[in-house]
């Protein structure tokens, strides 16, 4: 019997499930190999668990979804985490650092009518999570890698380093060496190939922070190269902001 | 079963993007209501947009949503533009245009092949439809690829691209560069035109839509990237009117705001600027139109299907006419100067109108923000659309007429991740 794929939103753009639609030369080859089980966005076929593989998008930001993705979880052998929501909370998790109260009546009058929590946390928050893909949105390639681990049983080959090292093996000149430009490169997980870069960007730090991130180093550098200390605290505070803010105090007046 | 008092309910709508639900109320043979219940949870980006630089804005308003992220840059800057006083020039809008057509054509393809097609074939999703008809969705997902192809090339990626910027690009592509996605998009035309030909044999529903339609229109070119607001009720407005006449309220059944035009329901989206605009499409596309059997007009929102797909036909003829009259733009971007001022934006998603309204301070930085997405616009439209199905389809079994509802639905593409949001469907006839 070919094992069961599913995929499941929570809070989210829908980036990065249209990523396994996005691959549109393997798509029918992997619904050849895996039967999909849920997959709301692509599907009207639903089939009861268990799930072989379940794919997780979007952060966790009500009651209701903190007993869904238990459910969820029960339900899957294998759990993965795809993008930054899933994994580090999204942008939506700039309100853990915020009123969530305020929040709600700027964009609603009747505020009353929200349920929502005070915060958005990544699914691991939650519940034990096999593996989590990094990105926002995640990266085509290495969604193929990871199903297709999962699917033969092994590890997944997804490198744990900096984008530097992206920027450099595809020999790029270095944004903030050559140019000048503030550039999050040397603290962010590899992941995107250096796509910033390659259009002389600097990276603004779409996968989130890699394991042992110098951020202290990174925030004089990027002062620097001209940024003050608001526009350095914006810098981190975007998708990955709940997984820069528990790395290492970026903050090098303290 | 009996029509006095049925109960049907669907615990989730597939194949839209986001979340949410359907709450009909049949009673006595007649329907009560038809709440389109959108409870995806908020995420509060004009909330939190406020106190960020303005640059910024195109990146964070690109993650609203992944289907049509051009379009929430783009209406991003152009209300960046508009408060700054920037004219970006003829070749950086030439290249923004480009990149629009390639975000038209990914997310038409995605939704005429893999979402709503289905429905005319009564298959669950394009996986099964492939199974019989492989070429099909391969034809399908081949001119999905050429539209990220341009995202990719133009915008440096398909899904939140990091080239634009509000003055520009960072960089240009040159000429060399897109030689390739030029042959690789008059094989799509071929495919498009095909694709044109196939939903147009489709069997569709009789509807007639009876509510006003608004779309940009642009006075040289089928409005995309910019342009002012019309409606088929002869208003003509710039953007920075747009709150004067489109006004958004909360109803409690939904996380995403309604609109109103002047206080009445209306449409945007594929029928409204096809109704309204499609004597500006190129001749290729309105040939293709007409032998699809479509008059100047259209307005029956099955056939939203058959208009996607010229759609796809005019972003690929304009595409490849972009790239054949290309001048680099340089700089890749203007010189933008922040001063304290109020800038609108529009531009036409791939799903309807989207509008952006930013208040700036003298530094750059956003003290308030107004998005107004096209499925929030469409809401009130989709429901009378479904009290009508429903009211004229009562014979039909439940499971009958709750496909019937969510193909009602699909019409209109909505985005409910763009509007805050999931789709799940309950019908009480009672």
């Amino acid at each position: 019997m070919k094992p069961s794929l599913a995929v499941w939103k929570f809070a989210s753009c829908d980036g990065c499930q249209l990523t396994l639609l996005d691959c549109e030369d393997e798509l029918l080859t992997i619904a050849g190999q895996v039967t999909i089980a849920h997959f709301l966005e692509a599907s009207s076929q639903v089939l009861p668990g268990p799930y072989d593989v379940s794919l997780v998008e979007g952060s966790i930001t009500t009651s209701a979804d903190v007993e869904r993705i238990k459910r969820v979880r029960e339900q899957s052998k294998v759990l993965i985490t795809i993008g930054a929501c899933a994994t580090a909370g999204g942008i939506q998790a700039l309100r853990n650092f915020g009123d969530v109260n305020e929040f709600r009546s700027v964009v609603y009058a009747t505020p009353s009518y929200i349920e929502t929590l005070a915060t958005s946390t990544p699914i691991a928050a939650h519940v034990p999570v096999d593996f989590e893909l990094r990105g926002c949105p995640i990266d085509k390639g290495q969604l193929v890698e990871v199903i297709s681990a999962y699917l033969v049983g092994r590890k997944p080959d997804i490198p744990n380093t900096s984008v530097c090292t992206e920027c450099k093996r595809r020999g790029l000149t270095c944004v903030m060496v050559a140019d000048g430009t503030p550039c999050l490169g040397p603290v962010t997980h590899a992941g995107c190939g250096a796509l910033c870069p390659s259009v002389r960007r600097g990276c603004y730090g779409c996968f989130g922070p890699m394991a042992g991130a110098n951020l202290l180093a990174l925030t004089g550098q990027l002062k620097t190269c001209g940024m003050d200390d608001a526009a350095v605290g914006r810098v981190y505070a975007t998708f990955n902001v709940a997984a820069f803010d528990q790395g290492e105090n970026h903050d090098a007046s303290q | 079963m009996t029509h006095r008092s049925r109960q049907l309910r669907v615990s989730s709508l597939a194949r839209v993007e986001g979340e949410g639900a359907l709450h009909v109320v049949v009673a006595d043979g007649h329907v009560e209501s038809a709440d389109l219940q959108i409870y995806e949870p908020p995420r509060f980006f004009e909330a939190f947009l406020r106190g960020r630089a303005f640059p910024e804005a195109v990146d964070i308003t690109s993650r609203i949503c992944g289907i049509c992220p051009v379009a929430y840059q783009t209406s991003a800057w152009n209300a960046m533009e508009d408060a700054f006083g920037v004219d970006v020039g003829a070749p950086i809008g030439a290249l923004r245009r480009l990149l629009y057509c390639g975000e038209w054509i990914s997310s038409h393809a995605l939704h005429v092949y893999l979402l709503h097609a289905p429905d005319f074939l009564g298959y669950p999703d394009a996986v099964a439809l492939a199974t019989d008809h492989r070429a099909i969705v391969e034809r399908g997902l081949a001119l999905k690829k050429a539209g990220n192809a341009i995202l990719e090339l133009v915008g440096g990626r398909a899904i939140h691209p990091v080239n634009p910027r509000v003055g520009g690009f960072h960089r240009a592509p040159t000429a060399r560069e897109l030689a390739p996605l030029a042959e690789q998009l008059r094989r799509a035309l071929d495919g498009a035109l095909a694709t044109v030909r196939w939903v147009a044999g489709f069997d569709c529903p009789d509807l007639e839509l009876d509510y006003d339609l608004l779309a940009a229109r642009a006075p040289d070119r089928y409005a995309i990237e910019n342009g002012r607001v019309v409606t088929e009720s002869g208003l003509d407005f710039p953007p920075s009117e747009f709150a004067d006449h489109v006004v958004e309220h909360q109803v409690p059944h939904s996380t995403a705001l309604h609109a109103t035009l002047d206080g009445r329901r209306y449409l945007t989206g594929p029928l409204a600027r096809y109704t309204l605009n499609s004597a500006q499409l190129s001749p290729l596309a309105r040939e293709a139109a007409a032998d699809a059997g479509l008059g100047p007009t259209c307005r029956n929102p099955y056939r939203s299907v058959v208009v996607r797909a010229v759609e796809i036909v005019y972003a690929i003829d304009e595409a490849l006419r972009i790239i054949g009259s290309y001048e680099r733009p340089d700089p890749p971007a203007v010189d933008v100067v922040a001063r304290s001022a109020v800038g609108h934006g529009v531009s036409e998603a791939p799903r309807g109108l989207l509008y952006h309204r930013y208040e700036l301070d003298a530094a750059g930085l956003i003290r308030e923000a107004t998005i107004v997405p096209p499925t929030s616009q469409n809401q009130a439209a989709i429901e009378h659309d479904l009290t009508r199905v429903v009211s004229a389809n009562l014979d039909l079994d439940d499971a009958a007429l709750t496909s019937l509802c969510e193909w009602t639905i699909r019409n209109y593409d909505p985005c409910i991740s763009c509007s805050t949001h999931f789709l799940e469907l309950s019908v009480e006839r009672r």
